[in-house]
């Protein structure tokens, strides 16, 4: 008997605190798997955020720390100048990321630090019941959009990656899905390129994951993937926004 | 000999992400059966038509799957 697929040892036994269905788990499974095939996991440093992924570091079998609400990438950046040798990535939801820690990731990624960010997008917040995000569709019915996101009192979704990828000290930025297995492979060739990034010292490395909420999105673990693939890609199109190694190469 | 298919029941939540991919459709949700979160957990129907793809196990969110092929 060849094992041809069994959980990855970058992840503690510690049951998962989502939701069934949630497709954070996939996402751990993808940051872990890279993690450990770079060989890399006595010298990462994770740091978690606050909200549904408040608990990472019980998940991660290496060292975390856990920041403020979307202060991660400022703890991050204390890490990576600290142990100039550690892999230290950051694992976010969109309402610590794009809400109240939006300073923080635009400033890091001018700055270029030397860090990875794993951008959990599922348009809505999930922890707190499921209030609208900056990054709920318009027209998305969220418990504090009953009618549905009003672009005109609301506005508009932000793209963070189209965002990031116009700063000159990002050197990656890729958006991509959990939706489908071929798009969970190619989400794992984005975070994997991600973290070589950051341990050949290449600077600011960002990957946007679109996820599902099934809970507050109101669907089963089913629809929702249908869900993501109807309503979000056409706004978040998938894809490379800035990859300086591309460019290096041309 | 067929492939081996196992799905660890107390850490499964019944989601049935893995039923959705499986192209040999034999992933099914164990309705007779509750484990002690009282989810109804995930298990394989027919283990001779698996192909060891390991599609069901790389959707699980909660690596609740171990794939192994003869």
């Amino acid at each position: 008997m060849t094992t041809v697929y069994e959980k990855s040892k970058m992840l503690t036994d510690a049951p998962m605190s989502y939701c069934p269905g949630c497709t954070h788990g996939i996402i751990h499974k993808l940051v872990a798997e890279s993690i450990s095939e770079l060989g890399v996991e006595g010298r990462t440093v994770g740091v978690a955020p606050v909200g549904c992924s408040v608990m990472a570091y019980n998940f991660f079998a290496c060292d975390m720390v856990q920041a403020p609400h979307g202060r991660a990438p400022a703890v991050a950046t204390g890490l990576a100048r600290a142990l100039p040798e550690g892999v230290i990535f950051t694992y976010q939801g969109d309402g610590d990321l794009a809400a109240i820690g939006t300073a923080e990731t635009v400033h890091a990624a001018s700055r270029g630090e030397n860090i990875v960010i794993i951008f959990v997008n599922n348009a809505i917040y999930g922890m707190t019941g499921g209030q609208m995000a900056p990054t709920t569709l318009p027209g998305q019915v969220t418990q504090t959009s009953p009618y549905g996101r009003d672009v005109k009192t609301a506005g508009y979704p932000i793209r963070i990656c189209e965002m990031l990828a116009t700063l000159d000290g990002t050197a990656y930025a890729e958006r991509v899905s959990v939706n489908s297995v071929p798009n969970i492979r190619k989400a794992k060739k984005a975070i994997k390129k991600a973290f070589e990034n950051q341990i050949a010292g290449r600077g600011f490395s960002i990957v946007e994951v679109l996820s599902t909420c099934p809970t507050n999105w109101g669907l089963t673990p089913v629809e929702a993937l249908k869900w993501l693939e109807e309503n979000m890609t056409p706004y978040y199109p998938l894809g490379v926004y800035k990859d300086i190694t591309a460019e290096e190469g041309k | 000999m067929a492939n081996r298919v196992t799905v660890n029941e107390q850490i499964c939540k019944g989601c049935g992400l893995c039923t959705s991919v499986c192209p040999k459709k034999i992933m099914v949700i164990d309705r007779d059966k509750l484990n002690a979160k009282g989810y109804n957990p995930a298990t394989v129907s027919d283990i001779e038509k698996c192909i060891a793809c390991a599609m069901c196990a790389i959707m699980c969110p909660d690596s609740a799957i171990k794939v192994e092929k003869e």
